[in-house]
């Protein structure tokens, strides 16, 4: 096969090989040594260079058997003189929960994907799925056998259930405040029909992210975050306070003064939090972690609607539920019952392409809240209104 | 042949990840207790039973190809007892036990050509969409911009001399599959003109309420084109969303003289001392120039250098910003503040300044 693939000149992407930083040419290379659609990839990818335009097609409904998503269509628009590209579709294979792999779970990826695909991939897509890089339409089907016979599945992609990520939460951070691993695969079984058949206005996404530095970017980025947090007093180890004071940190400058809820005082020798105002920033836990953590009534804050610009312009998740424990099977599925009552208004009321917090804003927060059954509370805004255009459904009636 | 055929099965979902945890991890899994940082790139985690896990965190590019994959795989059997993990900004972290293999592993990892850090006041790995290699809508390249960009920022990488962590991002769309909308530098690939609609092939292969529904602005409406039904755009109305295309292949932007990349600032996603906000426009338009995008490179690295040597401690791009005020920004950076800075879409008049707030 090797010697009869095209050699490309790639003048301008050879540039892209030189330089400290990783280069996904010389990737791309590797794979191009003896794979025809990486080798057609690059001279594709070069004509791109030189041309300052992509050269793929929209792509076409292409998937598995009984999936509607999992699978990205792709050709592209010069298939006579790229062949070997002329069909080039992403399979996005759903990830284990905090993106864990032993040695031998990567090989059996990659002789899949050497047997069926471009033998390119991405660890990982935006969404947080394995990526396989690039295949031809009959090669889905046996691709798709090949990974379920090993234990992995498709994740989401269309207007479904996206593949639902998570941080690497209670394996390997002492500041989860819920099992955010555990979570998301309990989410990830039980929407398996959700994800993988797209029957929604638009694609909504799950982030669980373990404490507010939210390493998941879920505010930003999830249809549905779900973010750790705490609602006792943080907890203080005033040797190591002391400690950390003496190695250097100017604990008035570096944490007092940064505190938002203004709520912490240190007399040079007692660090003092008044938690009745402490805002869970996570501020002065991150800069002392080994004197500072968490307290230990535990949980979540859920919030909803986050998405990138399209169409109606970005937005951040809005908090739906202040505090909710998350520490047992029932609280799980008290989470389902909840997604289940928010989904509802949004499939049945939903505009094409009109991402849930986009549907929220038409409908107003406080109908949704009504159609979903939550109450309003303060802790949902940032201030009550400031105009005076106030609805109300019923109006007494003169006689 | 269906009596040979094996069971098809579907909707298992993925692998339980507790296959993939090292027993170091299900030992203390939810019972760590603190962590240090003793060098760039290398994290260590001490439980409350006194054990120690070493994770070395090394740069991806993120595009793989498969003998990498096994690459990895190797260095992981020979470091890490077979087990590693990826990032949520894409890098690789092996997960060691034993602290003599560090120094070892690191070396092997940089002869490869993947640079260790990442870790606190540093720049880690840019979170970026496909561009040029895998999308129809893409308005740049993503992985080329990247890399040019990381090759000349890869010192801040490496070490951790910065005020306070930054997050770069790239989108090479406004459909934002990096949703790079709270970083603290964003690279937003943009379209600079309107659709030009291809008649011939409309309606053959679009719903043309779905296209005219599409539009954000209402600048799409239905019309006829040589007695066959089309769509026409108001232009003046059009912002180049391209959500148009997006439902119908017949409404191209993709424009090699006038697809550029903008730049985005001040934005973050965790809740440390500030909430969460958006990145802000910097720089509205800059050129497409592969393969190495100078104009991108020298203007993100400005924006690091002067935040680098303006900010407090702990403060990121945005809560600079927000401290020195934008006219500072603009005046500090060298970058030209011009009309399309100025906000003109929805909820635009509250982000007009309404105090005197100002500083001279």
């Amino acid at each position: 096969m090797a010697e009869q693939m095209k050699k490309y000149e790639t003048p301008l992407l050879d540039e892209l090989e030189k330089g400290p930083w990783p280069s996904f040419v010389k990737e791309i290379k590797a794979a191009a040594e003896w794979n025809p659609m990486a080798n057609d990839l690059l001279g594709l990818l070069e004509r791109s260079y030189r041309e300052k335009i992509g050269h793929w097609k929209h792509g076409g409904i292409v998937g598995v058997m009984g999936y509607g998503g999992g699978v990205i269509g792709r050709y592209t628009d010069l298939p006579e003189e790229f062949p070997n590209v002329s069909h080039f579709h992403t399979m996005r294979v759903n990830q284990p929960a905090g993106w864990f792999y032993t040695a031998e779970a990567l090989r059996t990826l990659a002789d899949i994907w050497d047997r069926h695909g471009s033998g390119l991939t991405n660890f990982h897509g935006s969404t947080g799925d394995i990526i396989f890089l690039g295949t031809r339409t009959e090669e889905l089907e046996p691709t798709f056998a090949e990974l379920t016979q090993a234990g992995f599945d498709l994740g989401g992609s269309g207007s479904d259930i996206r593949t639902p990520s998570c941080c690497c939460g209670m394996a390997r951070c002492e500041w989860a405040c819920y099992d955010t691993m555990k979570l998301t695969y309990f989410l990830t079984q039980h929407y398996q029909d959700e994800i993988h058949r797209p029957a929604f206005p638009y694609k909504f996404k799950i982030k669980c992210s373990g404490c507010p530095n939210d390493c998941v970017a879920s505010v930003a980025r999830a249809d549905f975050s779900i973010i750790g947090t705490w609602r006792d007093e943080i907890q203080i180890d005033q040797e190591m306070v002391r400690e950390y004071a003496k190695n250097g940190v100017d604990i008035v400058k570096e944490v007092v003064a940064l505190c938002p809820g203004k709520c912490i005082e240190w007399d040079g020798n007692e660090l003092k939090i008044d938690n009745s105002s402490c805002r869970h920033c996570m501020h002065c836990i991150n800069v002392m972690p080994k004197a500072l953590a968490p307290g230990k009534d535990r949980g979540a804050v859920i919030l909803l609607g986050s998405k990138a610009p399209i169409v109606e312009g970005a937005i951040l998740s809005s908090v739906i539920v202040p505090f909710v424990k998350l520490d047992d099977e029932e609280s799980f599925n008290d989470i389902v019952e909840l997604i289940d009552a928010i989904l509802e208004p949004w499939i049945e009321e939903g505009k094409n392409r009109e991402r849930i917090g986009e549907f929220v804003q038409r409908v107003g927060l406080g109908n949704f809240l009504e159609a979903v059954g939550l109450d309003p509370q303060p802790e949902m805004i940032r201030h009550p209104r400031t105009n005076p255009y106030v609805f109300y459904e019923n109006y007494l009636e003169e006689e | 042949m269906a009596e040979t055929a094996p069971k098809r099965i579907t909707d298992i979902g993925p692998p339980h990840y507790e296959k993939f945890l090292p027993p170091i991890i299900k030992e203390n899994y939810g019972k760590w207790k603190y962590h240090e940082i003793p060098r760039p790139g290398v994290i260590v985690h001490t439980s409350e039973t006194g054990a120690k896990l070493y994770t070395v965190r090394a740069a991806s590019p993120r595009l793989l190809s498969t003998s990498k994959i096994r690459k990895f795989a190797e260095l992981a059997e020979k470091y890490s007892d077979g087990y590693l993990r990826f990032t949520s900004r894409h890098n690789v972290e092996f997960l060691l036990t034993d602290p003599s293999k560090i120094d070892p592993l690191i070396q092997e990892l940089e002869s490869i050509g993947h640079p260790v850090g990442g870790t606190g006041n540093a720049i880690s790995s840019m979170v970026h969409t496909q561009g040029w290699i895998h999308c129809h809508s893409s308005a740049t390249d993503a992985s080329g911009v990247v890399k040019a960009v990381m090759d000349e920022l890869i010192d801040y990488f490496k070490t951790m001399k910065l005020p306070a962590k930054i997050r770069l991002a790239l989108a090479c769309c406004l459909n934002m599959c990096g949703a790079v909308h709270c970083s603290d530098i964003a690279i937003l690939g943009i379209h600079t003109r309107p659709p030009k609609v291809n008649h011939e092939l409309l309606p053959k292969v679009c719903e043309i309420p779905n296209v005219v529904a599409s539009c954000p602005t209402a600048a799409i409406r239905p019309s006829t084109y040589q007695g066959k039904p089309s769509v026409e755009v108001d232009e003046e109305k059009c912002m180049y969303c391209a959500n148009c295309y997006t439902v119908c292949p017949a409404m191209p932007l993709n424009n090699a003289q006038t697809d550029g990349i903008s730049i985005w600032v001040g934005g973050k996603v965790s809740n440390a001392r500030t909430e969460p906000m958006f990145s802000k426009l910097a720089v509205p338009y800059l050129p497409n120039n592969p393969p190495r995008w100078p104009e991108v490179v020298e203007t993100v690295k400005k924006i690091v250098e002067v935040w680098a040597a303006n900010a407090h401690k702990h403060e990121r791009v945005g809560e600079w910003i927000e401290r020195i005020g934008w006219p500072k920004f603009f005046k500090l950076t060298g970058i030209e503040f011009t009309k399309q800075h100025i906000d003109d879409f929805k909820h635009a008049g509250l982000t007009y300044k309404t105090s005197v707030h100002l500083t001279y």
